[in-house]
C-alpha cells in the first residue's frame, strides 16, 4: 500500500508508514532535524523538523509522524521558521562559550544550522551544567548537550550497553550514566558510540596523539580494525605529516553496521609508540649464552622480590633500556643475509624438519600464504603453524570431521533470523563486543538466548536462561541435552535421514546422560537442562555461537563434537537463523588458516600428505614437497625444549606469553640454536632471538583479511612503517629469495590470485570486487552479491555429501582441584586488552582503563583467604607462581579464579599446563588447579582505605 | 438564599460514612448499573448510552467518552483501561473526594468502561500525594474482588476484569495521558507523540482508554438512568452534573455538585459562593484550573458551561475555579504559575523545557522591576512561538495563561520595566537580545 501526500506543493507517493521526513527527502524537501538520525529510532524530541500539517492545530515531529494519503504539509511557513528560529537561539544560548565541538573536528550539527539560518550567538553562552572529565577516552560537557538523546538510543538501542538515560526534569535534566555517576565510575564500556552519535560538543573524544581536526583536514583511509574477529569496518582519519592517526570512525558495512568497542575506536596509537621498532637488531656477541633479558621474562615473580634493583616500578611494559642493550642495530642485508645463511646451515646439517615457523592471525593472507609456503618450499618441513592452534584448533578439527569445514556456517548477524541461539564458553560482550552488540539486540527482538558458561559472562546478562555449568562438564551436559531431544521425538528424522550418518551411534552413547545424571555432575537442577533441550529442539531456527570456553581443553575436540551433533540432529542447518558458529578470536585467524598457515594443510584444508595434492602443489611450487604433516604449535616448543627443533623464524607471535607452561617455553626459548623473530616491538619472545626484524603493523600494509562471519576484506595502508620498517609480506619474500626459494612478486594481490589458483574457496574475488564492504567467501557473483551467508543448504563438502556423527563419552580435566591447589583457573581476555598485550597496553586510553594484572574472583573467597579487593596475591599451581592484584566480581562461581594472560609482570600461563587435546592439540587454558595467597600483611579493614577505586562491571 | 441550588448525584451519599464500604454502597444502590449491563445490555449498547448521554471528559480536555470508546479497534491484542486518579492540576480536589468517599462508584464506572472497551485489566494510576485516596481504593477493590465483582467472571458472567492500583510518584506530567501510560509502564514518566492515540496504541502498545475518574463515575449514573435522563441535567455542551472546586478569595469555598447552564459565572461566584469574602473585589478569575486563560472581573457574566465560557476566552478544564481579588498583583500569579510550569515540565522536548524556563525568568524580571522595554513583546513572541510545536500540552498550560495576564493586566507588567533597564537596548529571537538572568 502506498499513500500520496503534498509537501510544500510538491506530490511524493511513498510506502505506507513512511515518516513525513522520509517523504520529503524523497521528494527533494530538505526538514532540518537534530534528534533524528536514520540509523536510530524516531523520537521527536528536538523539534526542529515541525512542520505543519493542514487542518491540525498543533504542528507534527516530521521525523515521527507518518504520511497519510491526501495530507497537506508545509515545511517553511513562517510558523515553522518562526519556530525552528526560535529553537536554535534558546539551544544556542546555552552553549559554552567555545563548542568542544567546533574546537575540534567542527561538525557541530547545532552550528551548522545556526550558520544556514544565520542565527547569531547574540545571547550570553554558557549555563552551569556540569563538565565530566572521568572518562580516559571521552570528554563529557553537559553545556553542549542539547538533549536530542541520540547518545541514549546509540548506547541503548545500537550497542544495547543501557547505560545512558537522562536524569532531572524540565530545565535540569542532564543525561546521566547509570543512576547520574560520572562516565568513567559508571558501567559504560568505552565503545564511543554516543560520541559517533553526539551532533553537539556533548561528548567528544579525548585528543590522544595529535589534536582532533575537521575531517576535511586529513586523510581518510577506509580498512578494518586490526583486533578481533569480527572485522568491524573502520574510516581511519590520517595526519599524514605526522604519520598519525587523529580519530576513527565506524564505517558501515553489512557485517559491522559501523558499530566498534573501545579497542577498535581508541586502541589505534600502539602503531606510533615510540617503542616501534625501526631498524635490524643483531644479537650482540656479549649477550650469548641467549636467555631471557628483562625481569618479567626472567622470573614470574622476580620483581616483586626485589632482585632487579634497576627496574623503576613493578608491572607495566619491557624497560627498552634493559634489553636493548643486548642488539645492535644493522642494515636490513647484513640481517636477511645472516638469517637466511644460519637458516640454511641448520638444514642442511639437520634437515628442513629441524627448521618451524609461527605465522600470525595478525598478518594479512598473502602474508599467511607466504609463510607457510616458505616454510613448506624454502625450509623443506611442515612444522608452521599460528596461533589458532591455541583457540579454535580444536573446533575445526572437529568440524572437518563432521561437516567438513572449518569455517562458519552462518555470520554473526543471522542471529536476528534464530527463535534459539546457544551462545556457550564465550565471552562475547569483552571479546566479540560488536557481534555481542547484534546478540543483545536480537535478544530484544525476542530470539532466546541461551548461555551456558561457568562465568557469569556480560551476555548472560541478556539471557532468557543462564547455566552457570561447573567447569569442564560441557560433554555430559550436552549429551544430556541429546538425550532429551531423543527421548521427546524432537529429532529432524528427515533431515538425519538425508544429510547425516552415524546417527545411531549417538543415540546409544548418550543413553545414560539423563538429566538427572547430568545435573550432579553439572551442578545444574535436571529440569533446567529438560527446559534447554525442549527449548532448543522445538525451536524453529537454532544457532550456536561458541568461542575457547568450548575448545581450550585437553578434550576441546569433544566439547564442539557434542554441539555439532546438537545442532545436526535438530536440522539447524543451511537455514537462516541456524547453523554453527565458532566465534574466531583474531582479525585475521580465519584467513591464516584458510591461506594454510597449518601444519597438516595447504591453503583452503588441502592434506599436505593427500599425493595428488602434493603433486598440485610441487607442480606449481617447482619443488619436491615433505608428504609429512608437520608439528604443531606446543610440539614444535617441546621439540626446542628438546633440541629436535633448531632453528624458528617467528612473525607476529610472542608465544612466551601466549603459550602453557611459561617456564617450559622460557627454556624453550632459550634453547633454540637460531631464532629470528619479526615483529614491531621487542616482545619478550623477541629476547631470545638472534635476529629481530621490524615489520608494519595492521595499518600499514595491503591485503585481505577474512573476519569470523568469512567476510574477507582488503586492509590498506592508512600510515607508513616507521623507520626502515617493512611490510611483512616484502620481508616474507626477501627472506626466502635469500635461502635459496626465489619469491619475485611485487603486488599482494598477485598472492591472493595464487592462494585462488591453488585452493578454490576464494573464488571468484578480486581487490577491486571486494571494493570497500568485501565479500562472504563463497562468493558465486561479486558483482551483484554479497557472498554465501547460509552454508550447506543441501549437503556436505565431505566425501559422501553427508555430516557424520561422532559420540563422545565425558572425561575429566587432566589436573582436578585438590588440597594442596584448591582453586580452578580459568584464563581469558578482557575487554580493553588484546591478547599478549603487545597492542594495547601500547594504546594510551586501553591501558589508562586497565593498566594492571588482576585476579578475579568472588567475594566470599576473598574473604575466606583475608584478602580484599587491590590486594596482592600469590597464585600458585604446580608450574610456577605469579603476583597480581585481587578484584572482586559477582560473575565467578565459588572456587573458581579468573585471570587475563596479557600481562607479562603475572604472566597467566605460568600457571597453565602444556597438555594438549589428542585431536586438536589445543593446550587446557580454562581448566588449572591453583592455590591462591595473600601476600601483604595488615587486616583487611586498614587495607581497603588504600586500595582505591576499582572498576566494576 | 441564592438561586443556585447543587444538584448532588456523584456525591449524594457522600455524607454517609458507609458509602465508602462495600455494603453500604450497594445499600444505596451500588452495582446495579454494572448488573444490569452485565445482564441486559452488550458492550456497544454501554458505549452507545454513553456517546448518546453527551458526556465529556472531565479531566480537562472534555472529549466526548463515548467516542473515545469507540476509538478502540477490533484487535487481538489485549486492551487496558487506565484510570486517570492522577488529580494534579493546581486548584482540583474533586475525583478525591469520589475516591475517599465513595470508592465503588468509580470502581463500578471502570467495571462498565471495561465491559463496553473489552478491557480485562484497568490500573487506577492514583497520585501519589494522595494516600488516603489509594488506600480507600485499594480497600474497595478487595471487598470487591471478594465479593466476585472484581476479578473471574464477574457476577456469574463471562465477563472478567482485574482492577489494581498505581500510585504516582509526584510529577505533574504523569497526569497527561500518555505520560501516565509510560509511567505505568515503568519507565520515566515522558508523553509520547500523538498519533497514534492510546485508544489504538497505548499502554504496551495495546489499545488503551485512559478516562478521568469523574468521568467513570458519571457513566454509573448514565447506565442506572440512561442517557435521555443524564442529557436532561446541565445544558447542551455540558450535560450531567459536573464537580467544581473553588478556592482562593472566595467566601464559601469548596467541592460543588452542580448542573450548567443554569446561571453565570458571576452569579455562582457572587451568590452561590459569597464574594470575595475579604472586602475586596474581584480582580481575576481562573475558571478551570491554572493552566486557561485568566477571566477579569467584566468577563464574568457568560454563562456557566463549557461553551461559553470557552466563548469568553477560556475553559472550565478539570473544574477548579480560582478567584484572586485586587490585593493581589497579577504579575506575581503570572510568576507563580510560569514557576509551577517550568518546574514541572518534563524536559522531553525542547520548547518547553527551555522555552518554560525562559519565560519563568522573564517574568520574574517584571517581578523584581527590573524588566527592560521591550521584555513584553519579547515575552509575548517566546511564548506565541512555543505554542503548538511541543510533544503535549503542558507548554501551552504555561503560554495560553500568562499571555492572558500580559494581555489583560498590561499595566501591572509595564509598571515591571525599571528606567534603568528601559536604557539598554531591547532584543528578541530576531533581533539582539541582552542577559536573561
Amino acid at each position: 500500500m502506498s499513500v500520496t501526500l503534498t509537501i510544500d506543493d510538491r506530490q511524493v507517493t511513498v510506502p505506507e508508514g513512511t515518516t513525513i521526513w522520509d517523504a520529503a527527502c524523497q521528494a527533494g524537501v530538505e526538514i532540518p532535524v537534530l534528534c533524528h538520525d536514520p540509523k536510530l529510532r524516531p523520537v521527536g524530541v528536538c523539534r526542529m523538523c515541525a512542520v505543519e500539517v493542514e487542518g491540525a492545530r498543533v504542528m507534527a515531529a516530521a521525523c515521527v509522524r507518518e504520511a497519510e494519503d491526501g495530507m497537506v504539509v508545509r515545511t517553511a511557513t513562517e510558523k515553522v521558521e518562526r519556530c525552528r528560529g526560535m529553537l536554535t537561539e534558546l539551544l544556542l544560548s546555552e552553549q559554552p562559550k567555545q563548542s568542544p565541538k567546533e574546537a575540534t573536528t567542527g561538525d557541530d550539527k547545532l552550528f551548522e544550522l545556526a550558520r544556514a539560518y544565520g542565527v547569531k550567538v547574540r545571547l550570553p553562552q554558557g549555563n552551569s551544567r556540569p563538565q565530566d572529565d572521568s572518562s580516559p577516552a571521552i570528554a563529557v560537557d553537559h553545556q553542549a548537550c542539547i538533549l536530542c538523546d541520540q547518545c541514549i538510543r546509540a548506547c541503548n538501542d545500537i550497542q544495547n550497553n543501557d547505560v545512558i538515560g537522562r536524569t532531572g526534569k524540565g530545565y535540569t535534566t542532564r543525561i546521566s550514566f547509570d543512576l547520574d555517576n560520572a562516565m568513567g565510575k559508571s558501567t559504560c564500556v568505552t565503545c564511543g558510540e554516543c560520541v559517533a552519535a553526539c551532533p553537539t560538543g556533548a561528548l567528544i573524544n579525548k585528543e590522544i596523539e595529535v589534536p582532533l581536526r575537521p575531517r576535511e583536514q586529513l586523510k581518510t583511509v577506509p580498512s578494518v580494525c586490526p583486533y578481533c574477529g569480527v572485522g568491524c569496518a573502520i574510516d581511519y582519519h590520517v595526519d599524514e605529516k605526522e604519520n598519525k592517526v587523529v580519530f576513527v570512525d565506524g564505517r558501515d558495512n553489512p557485517g559491522s553496521g559501523g558499530r566498534l568497542c573501545v579497542k577498535g575506536r581508541y586502541g589505534y596509537d600502539y602503531t606510533a609508540h615510540p617503542h616501534r621498532l625501526q631498524t635490524p637488531l643483531i644479537r650482540v656477541d656479549s649477550a650469548y649464552p641467549k636467555g631471557p633479558l628483562s625481569a618479567a621474562v626472567q622470573s614470574s615473580t622476580g620483581e616483586y622480590e626485589g632482585k632487579r634493583k634497576r627496574k623503576r616500578k613493578p608491572g607495566g611494559i619491557v624497560d627498552y633500556d634493559e634489553v636493548m642493550p643486548a642488539f645492535r642495530e644493522a642494515t636490513w642485508d647484513e640481517a636477511l643475509d645472516f638469517a637466511a645463511q644460519r637458516l640454511r646451515e641448520i638444514k642442511e646439517q639437520h634437515g628442513g624438519g629441524a627448521l618451524a615457523g609461527f605465522g600470525s592471525a595478525k598478518c594479512t593472507n598473502e602474508e599467511a600464504y607466504l609463510f607457510q609456503k616458505l616454510v613448506r618450499a624454502g625450509f623443506g618441513t611442515n612444522n608452521v603453524d599460528h596461533c589458532t592452534r591455541l583457540c579454535h584448533a580444536s573446533s575445526v578439527v572437529a568440524l572437518l570431521e563432521m561437516i567438513g569445514s572449518g569455517a562458519v556456517t552462518t555470520t554473526f548477524g543471522d542471529i536476528k533470523n534464530a527463535d534459539v541461539a546457544l551462545i556457550t564458553g564465550t565471552n562475547t560482550t569483552s571479546n566479540h563486543p560488536v557481534a555481542a552488540s547484534f546478540f543483545k539486540e536480537a535478544a530484544r527482538a525476542g530470539t532466546k538466548l541461551i548461555v551456558v558458561d561457568p562465568i557469569r559472562t556480560g551476555i548472560a546478562d541478556y539471557a532468557w536462561r543462564f547455566i552457570q555449568i561447573r567447569s569442564s562438564t560441557d560433554v555430559t551436559f550436552y549429551n544430556a541435552v541429546m538425550h532429551v531431544i531423543i527421548e521427546e521425538g524432537l529429532v529432524d528424522e528427515a533431515y538425519v535421514q538425508k544429510h547425516t550418518y552415524d546417527f545411531d551411534k549417538v543415540k546409544e552413547s548418550v543413553k545414560g546422560y539423563t538429566p538427572d545424571v547430568a545435573a550432579g555432575i553439572c551442578g545444574v537442577p535436571a529440569e533446567a537442562i529438560r527446559e534447554i533441550a525442549l527449548a532448543y529442539g522445538r525451536a524453529r531456527a537454532a544457532v550456536t555461537y561458541w568461542g575457547m570456553g568450548m575448545s581450550q581443553h585437553v578434550y576441546g575436540t569433544d566439547n564442539c563434537r557434542c554441539i555439532i551433533s546438537l545442532c545436526l540432529m535438530t536440522g539447524n542447518m543451511g537455514k537462516h537463523g541456524a547453523g554453527l558458529h565458532p566465534l574466531r578470536g583474531q582479525n585475521n585467524v580465519q584467513g591464516a588458516s584458510d591461506a594454510g598457515l597449518i601444519p597438516m594443510v595447504f591453503n583452503d584444508y588441502q592434506s599436505v600428505a593427500d599425493d595428488a595434492i602434493r603433486a598440485k602443489y610441487e607442480k606449481h611450487w617447482g619443488l619436491e614437497l615433505d608428504p609429512k604433516p608437520g608439528l604443531t604449535m606446543v610440539e614444535i616448543i617441546t621439540g626446542a625444549l628438546e633440541g629436535t627443533v633448531k632453528g624458528m623464524y617467528m612473525v607476529g607471535e610472542n608465544p612466551f606469553l601466549s603459550d602453557p607452561n611459561t617456564n617450559k617455553v622460557r627454556r624453550a626459548l632459550a634453547n633454540l640454536d637460531f631464532l629470528v623473530v619479526q615483529d614491531i616491538f621487542l616482545t619478550e619472545t623477541a629476547e631470545f632471538a638472534d635476529v629481530i626484524l621490524p615489520s608494519s603493523s595492521a595499518l600499514e600494509k595491503l591485503g585481505t583479511v577474512t573476519n569470523t562471519d568469512r567476510r574477507v576484506q582488503v586492509v590498506r595502508p592508512v600510515l607508513t612503517p616507521p623507520g626502515e620498517a617493512r611490510e611483512d609480506w616484502r620481508v616474507i619474500c626477501d627472506l626466502s629469495t635469500r635461502i635459496g626459494y626465489p619469491m619475485p612478486y611485487e603486488h599482494p594481490e598477485e598472492v591472493f590470485q595464487e592462494m585462488i589458483e591453488l585452493g578454490g574457496a576464494y573464488k571468484n574475488l578480486t581487490y577491486e570486487n571486494l571494493g570497500l564492504s568485501g565479500k562472504l567467501y563463497p562468493c558465486d557473483d561479486p558483482e551483484n552479491s554479497d557472498g554465501t551467508v547460509v552454508m550447506f543448504g543441501d549437503g556436505f563438502p565431505t566425501e559422501n555429501g553427508k555430516a557424520r556423527f561422532v559420540p563422545v563419552q565425558q572425561s575429566g580435566p587432566e589436573e582436578l582441584p585438590d588440597e594442596e591447589y584448591p582453586f580452578v583457573l580459568i584464563t581469558g581476555r578482557m575487554l580493553e586488552h588484546w591478547h599478549t598485550g603487545v597492542m594495547t597496553r601500547r594504546s594510551r586510553t586501553l591501558d589508562a582503563i586497565e593498566p594492571e594484572a588482576i585476579v578475579e574472583m568472588l567475594g566470599e573467597d576473598l574473604q575466606k583467604l583475608g584478602v580484599v579487593e587491590g590486594d596482592l596475591v600469590q597464585v600458585s599451581s604446580r608450574r610456577g607462581s605469579i603476583r597480581l592484584k585481587a578484584r572482586e566480581t559477582h560473575r565467578m562461581q565459588p572456587g573458581s579464579i579468573f585471570i587475563p594472560f596479557h600481562f607479562r609482570e603475572a604472566a597467566a600461563n605460568v600457571l597453565t599446563s602444556e597438555k594438549l587435546d589428542p585431536d586438536g592439540k589445543i593446550p587446557e587454558f580454562k581448566f588449572s588447579a591453583v592455590k591462591v595467597e595473600r601476600v601483604v600483611a595488615g587486616a583487611p579493614s586498614e587495607r581497603r582505605a588504600a586500595s582505591g577505586a576499582v572498576r566494576r562491571r | 438564599m441564592s438561586k443556585i441550588q447543587e444538584h448532588r448525584v456523584m456525591l449524594k451519599y457522600a455524607d454517609d460514612p458507609e458509602q465508602a464500604t462495600l455494603a453500604g454502597y450497594r445499600h444505596n444502590g451500588g452495582y446495579k448499573a454494572l448488573e444490569k449491563a452485565l445482564e441486559s445490555m452488550t458492550p456497544d449498547q454501554v458505549t452507545e448510552e454513553v456517546l448518546a448521554s453527551g458526556l465529556r471528559g472531565r479531566g480537562g480536555a472534555g472529549f466526548p467518552t463515548g467516542r473515545k470508546w469507540q476509538f478502540v479497534p477490533e484487535t487481538d491484542k489485549p486492551k487496558y483501561l487506565a484510570v486517570n486518579a492522577d488529580e494534579s492540576e493546581p486548584g482540583t480536589c474533586k475525583d478525591r473526594q469520589i475516591m475517599e468517599l465513595d470508592p465503588h462508584q468509580m470502581l463500578e464506572g471502570s467495571l462498565l468502561c471495561c465491559y463496553a472497551i473489552g478491557a480485562e485489566t484497568a490500573y487506577i494510576y492514583i497520585r501519589g500525594e494522595y494516600p488516603h485516596s489509594i488506600k480507600a481504593t485499594e480497600r474497595a477493590i478487595e471487598e470487591a474482588r471478594e465479593a466476585g465483582l472484581v476479578g473471574k467472571n464477574i457476577l456469574g458472567t463471562d465477563f472478567s476484569c482485574d482492577v489494581w492500583v498505581h500510585p504516582g510518584a509526584g510529577a505533574y506530567i504523569c497526569g497527561e495521558e500518555t505520560a501516565l501510560l509510560t509511567s505505568l509502564e515503568g519507565n520515566r514518566g515522558y508523553p509520547r507523540i500523538k498519533p497514534p492515540f492510546p485508544a489504538v496504541e497505548g499502554l504496551w502498545r495495546c489499545p488503551t482508554i485512559v478516562n478521568n475518574v469523574e468521568s467513570l463515575a458519571c457513566v454509573v449514573h448514565i447506565i442506572n438512568n440512561g442517557a435521555e435522563w443524564f442529557k436532561g441535567l446541565g445544558c447542551e455542551g455540558s450535560t450531567g452534573t459536573r464537580l467544581f472546586c473553588v478556592s482562593g478569595h472566595i467566601a464559601r469555598p469548596g467541592v460543588y455538585e452542580l448542573e450548567c447552564g443554569k446561571f453565570t459565572l458571576r452569579e455562582l461566584l457572587e451568590d452561590f459562593c459569597g464574594g470575595t469574602g475579604t472586602g475586596r473585589p474581584i480582580k481575576g478569575v481562573m475558571p478551570g484550573g491554572s493552566s486557561f486563560q485568566v477571566l477579569t472581573p467584566d468577563e464574568l457574566d457568560c454563562t456557566f458551561d463549557s461553551d461559553s465560557v470557552q466563548k469568553a476566552g477560556s475553559s472550565l478544564g478539570s473544574g477548579a475555579i480560582m478567584v484572586f481579588d485586587d490585593s493581589v498583583s497579577a504579575v506575581e500569579v503570572a510568576l507563580n504559575i510560569a514557576e509551577f510550569y517550568s518546574h514541572e515540565s518534563c524536559g522531553q522536548c525542547t520548547p518547553c523545557r527551555e522555552g518554560s524556563d525562559w519565560v519563568r525568568k522573564l517574568v520574574a524580571r517584571f517581578c523584581r522591576g527590573e524588566a527592560r522595554e521591550g521584555d513584553i513583546e519579547l515575552l509575548m513572541d517566546v511564548t506565541d512561538r512555543m505554542d503548538g510545536t511541543t510533544i503535549c500540552a503542558l507548554a501551552e498550560a504555561l503560554v495560553w495563561p500568562v499571555q492572558s495576564y500580559v494581555r489583560k493586566f498590561r499595566s501591572e507588567f509595564e509598571a515591571g520595566i525599571t528606567r534603568r533597564a528601559a536604557e539598554h537596548e531591547f532584543g528578541g529571537f530576531s533581533k539582539p537580545v541582552e542577559s536573561v538572568p
